[in-house]
């Protein structure tokens, strides 16, 4: 209970002002497509050289915490994620807004977040040593089957054919071989300046999901139909908060699957909130649902990627490794004040440890009170007409990917991919399948590799891969997890079979878009 | 028609010699960019803008420098933009990491050398040093060497990535044992190597001396030996070096890291960038904040960094002549 001393500090007038200026700040940097939490927080650490080592922690619990909500904001409203942990909350999220419940989607998005993210933050405070050893737990092999793990999603995540599914899933795969390989040398499909680096992977998120939203918005002409806006209802926050306490168990499993990814060095936040909204299906009664604007979806995916920000940080303040991009940044952040995070970190510098730690608790809470203030004026957008919105959202895109890294080729890159997925969508393929398969791809790739380079050194690849009770649970989990999708799949036919019957069953409209436009209906 | 054409030619040129000149007396007007190769929070990037944060100083540069990131194919990317696109005005710099960028560009299929660039001043150097995890059965470096020589490639070692300074401090090591070690690069950097070390995922790790010294002091790791000609006196003064210790290593992977400019920027630029950045790293600020991360710093002038430039081209030919 030592860290109840260290509240006071947060509560100083500078410190609290910087908390606020943080979150607030933070949100819509989140909210900006392009503007990944981890650059966000690299953009602030000159601010902190001014000012004493707490209050610049402060500054940056704050941003770091508001930032991955607030990309949230674009994957519901615009369906761009600002970060790969919103990929999924845009699957739902997304629908729910064009159903005109936009408001009331930001509101659960908002409020799941800040569940998970108090529940993270204590589980920081609490269980520190103890997570410190399960974080590093996982090496190359573990890595190696977490990824597997997340490809055995790739078939059944917001598509209807199951091998159009796993076929974007592969494409993606390629896509993240492009680029020059640092483990064995190898230049690989660069016909071009541009593509040494590889695909950036905000780039590709702002391309994919953005542009062919744009092309579909213009697509659809200016009649009068098209201009009129959707009618958005009038969403309570009670309602928000009925609405969450029907999806506890939504609510439960991204939590618990976000503090346990999360804490992985390497995968944990780019998958926590795919993985979360995979599982929330798997168990919920009406798989059908998700997609089409079910609220556990964005429940699921929005618990889960802000439960992940506290133990993401146990490997950097206990091991001084850092487990993320944006970890990485914080440990810069740490080391300008000339504090060195490690396993004395909380005898020698209690104060700045433990207000910094309470400032994100605090700066959880402050999110939520924001978001949801935010939300009744950001969710106005859905009443802008989509050709205006087509324009706009056309800026931010470009802008977005721009400047990622200053590169006119991260642009060009950008639009290939968009225009390349809006054919692609055209076919049925869709896109976050493909965007798994490109985060995917990279981490079970390096990981296999170096995995076998170290199993030649010891007793060969089988022994490496195959043996030692972490290795084998994740084996169990991904047979288990294609089992399930195989029954799940043949249990949905039977549902949908039955249910083309019954006329005038539940649709939304983002629902069937490769069956409900096929390539020859032009407006 | 003609004639008017051609006298524009010669206004236009006229003016574009004088332009040349105003621009390098009156240098700098403007705020300077300077291209990072490498993402924001690393050490390279965290190091450029500490150095750099005095340059609006009156005795300085009397201008700021904004730090601009190109990250990518472990800073391929950001060097071949600089090499073949950033304008050579002055108003464009570049961090440089030696060994990095000749090392990668002795191994080809990249758009520079080291006379693409023009060095200013180094501000840091950063040894590469051979640790293993807290509980290693291994205690001093005579004993993983030689087990590493009774047992080639048993001996798994981490570093940053391939030609970078663990890589070559690796390559050095393997030819002064006359053994292969299993050198594993990792995606990530040097943070990954560390963890990789830290986990027991492997049996030793390269890595950076200022990293390696942080995690000595949170008690997770052991340092046995430093690649450079001399002891560090200041952070590990009981480290010995692995040329004291009997291996012939010297500190060709020693990371460098310091501005340059593109070739063919004007020479008066050149002149007054190596006349006030090096005062500029001498700043009592940036010196606090440098030790503050634990961040050895040498400050090199231009002409001492175009020697170590050339001595490194020299070693690095001949180490990697035998890696193709």
């Amino acid at each position: 209970m030592e860290f109840l001393q260290y509240f006071g500090g947060v509560f100083e007038p500078l410190s609290f002002m910087l908390l606020l200026g943080g979150t607030v700040g933070g949100l819509i940097l989140g909210a900006t497509p392009g503007l990944s939490p981890t650059m966000a927080v690299a953009l602030l650490i000159p601010f902190t050289f001014q000012l004493p080592a707490t209050q610049g922690l402060i500054l940056l619990g704050a941003a770091y915490t508001a930032t991955v909500a607030g990309g949230a904001v674009s994957a519901i409203l615009l369906k761009i994620p600002g970060a790969p942990a919103n990929i999924a909350t845009a699957l739902d999220g997304h629908a729910m807004a064009s159903q005109g419940r936009g408001t009331q989607a930001l509101h659960v998005s908002f409020l799941a977040s800040g569940v998970g993210g108090v529940t993270g933050v204590l589980l920081l405070i609490f269980l520190t040593p103890v997570l410190a050893r399960w974080a590093l737990a996982f090496g190359p092999s573990h890595l190696f089957w977490m990824a597997i793990l997340g490809v055995t999603v790739i078939g059944s995540l917001d598509s209807r054919s199951f091998v159009k599914g796993l076929l974007s899933g592969c494409l993606g795969l390629w896509l993240s071989m492009i680029g020059y390989d640092d483990i064995q040398g190898a230049q690989r499909f660069i016909f071009h300046d541009s593509l040494t680096g590889g695909i950036n992977i905000i780039t590709a998120l702002i391309g994919i999901f953005a542009i062919p939203q744009i092309i579909e918005m213009l697509a659809r002409g200016r009649t009068e139909h098209i201009l009129r806006t959707i009618s958005t209802g009038r969403q309570s926050l009670m309602s928000s908060l009925r609405l969450l306490s029907k999806n506890v168990r939504a609510l439960s499993i991204g939590t618990v699957v976000g503090s346990i990814i999360g804490l992985i060095p390497g995968v944990g936040g780019q998958i926590a909130g795919l993985l979360a909204y995979d599982q929330t299906r798997k168990f919920s009664p009406d798989p059908g649902s998700f997609g089409k604007g079910n609220p556990a979806g964005v429940i699921a995916a929005e618990s889960a990627n802000n439960a992940m920000v506290g133990p993401s940080l146990v490997p950097l303040l206990t091991l001084s490794i850092p487990g993320s991009p944006t970890a990485a940044v914080l440990l810069g952040g740490l080391l300008i004040h000339g504090i060195f995070p490690g396993s004395d970190l909380f005898d020698n510098y209690p104060e700045v440890a433990w207000t910094f730690i309470n400032s994100m608790l605090i700066g959880q809470l402050l999110m939520v009170v924001f978001g949801i203030w935010i939300a009744s004026y950001a969710a106005r957008i859905a009443h802008v007409p989509p050709p205006i919105m087509a324009a706009a959202v056309m800026v931010l895109a470009l802008f977005g990917s721009y400047s990622v890294q200053q590169s006119m080729g991260d642009v060009y890159i950008m639009l290939t991919l968009g225009v390349s997925m809006y054919l692609l969508e055209k076919v049925g393929f869709s896109a976050a399948p493909l965007v798994l398969g490109l985060i995917l791809g990279p981490i079970a790739e390096a990981n296999f590799i170096q995995g076998s380079m170290i199993a030649n050194a010891m007793d060969g690849p089988v022994d490496y891969f195959l043996t030692g009770p972490l290795n084998l649970t994740l084996v169990g989990l991904v047979l288990a997890s294609i089992a399930w999708s195989y029954f799940s799949s043949r249990r949905s036919n039977q549902y949908i079979a039955r249910a083309s019957e019954q006329p005038g069953h539940a649709s939304g409209p983002e629902s069937g878009n490769a069956k409900d436009s096929p390539p020859g209906v032009s407006p | 028609m003609k004639k008017r054409l051609l006298m524009t030619a010669v206004l236009a040129a006229a003016t574009l010699t004088g332009s040349v000149q105003a621009l390098a007396e009156g240098y700098p007007e403007r705020p300077v960019s300077m291209m990072v190769s490498y993402g924001a929070g690393g050490a390279t990037d965290f190091q450029a803008r500490i150095v750099t944060m005095m340059a609006g100083n009156e005795d300085y540069l009397t201008q700021p420098i904004v730090i601009i990131n190109k990250p990518g194919a472990g800073g391929r990317v950001g060097w071949n933009w600089f090499a073949t696109e950033a304008d050579n005005d002055g108003y464009t710099v570049a961090a440089y990491n030696i060994p990095h960028f000749i090392a990668q560009s002795i191994e080809g299929g990249v758009k520079y050398d080291a006379g693409s660039f023009e060095p200013i001043a180094n501000w840091g150097a950063d040894p590469a040093v051979v640790v293993v995890g807290a509980d290693s059965e291994y205690n001093t470096i005579e004993e993983l060497l030689g087990f590493a020589r009774e047992n080639p490639g048993k001996v798994t070692v981490s570093g940053a990535g391939l030609y970078v300074g663990h890589h070559i401090a690796a390559l050095q090591i393997e030819k002064a044992i006359g053994g292969k070690l299993a050198y594993i690069p990792t995606k990530g950097g040097g943070a990954a190597a560390m963890k990789a070390v830290i986990a027991g995922d492997v049996i030793a790790g390269i890595n950076n001396l200022s990293d390696a010294y942080r995690a000595r002091e949170s008690g997770s790791v052991k340092i046995l030996a430093v690649a450079d000609m001399a002891r560090s006196e200041e952070f590990l003064p009981d480290v010995p070096t692995l040329m004291e210790s009997g291996f012939d290593v010297d500190n060709a992977s020693v990371n460098f890291r310091g501005i340059m400019v593109p070739a063919g920027t004007p020479a008066q630029v050149i002149e007054k960038l190596a006349d006030r950045v090096p005062a500029m790293f001498e700043d009592a600020r940036v010196a606090k904040q440098m030790a503050a991360g634990g961040s050895p710093m040498k400050i090199m002038r231009r002409e001492e960094v175009q020697a170590m430039w050339d001595a490194r081209q020299k070693t690095l030919a001949e180490l990697l002549a035998g890696l193709k």
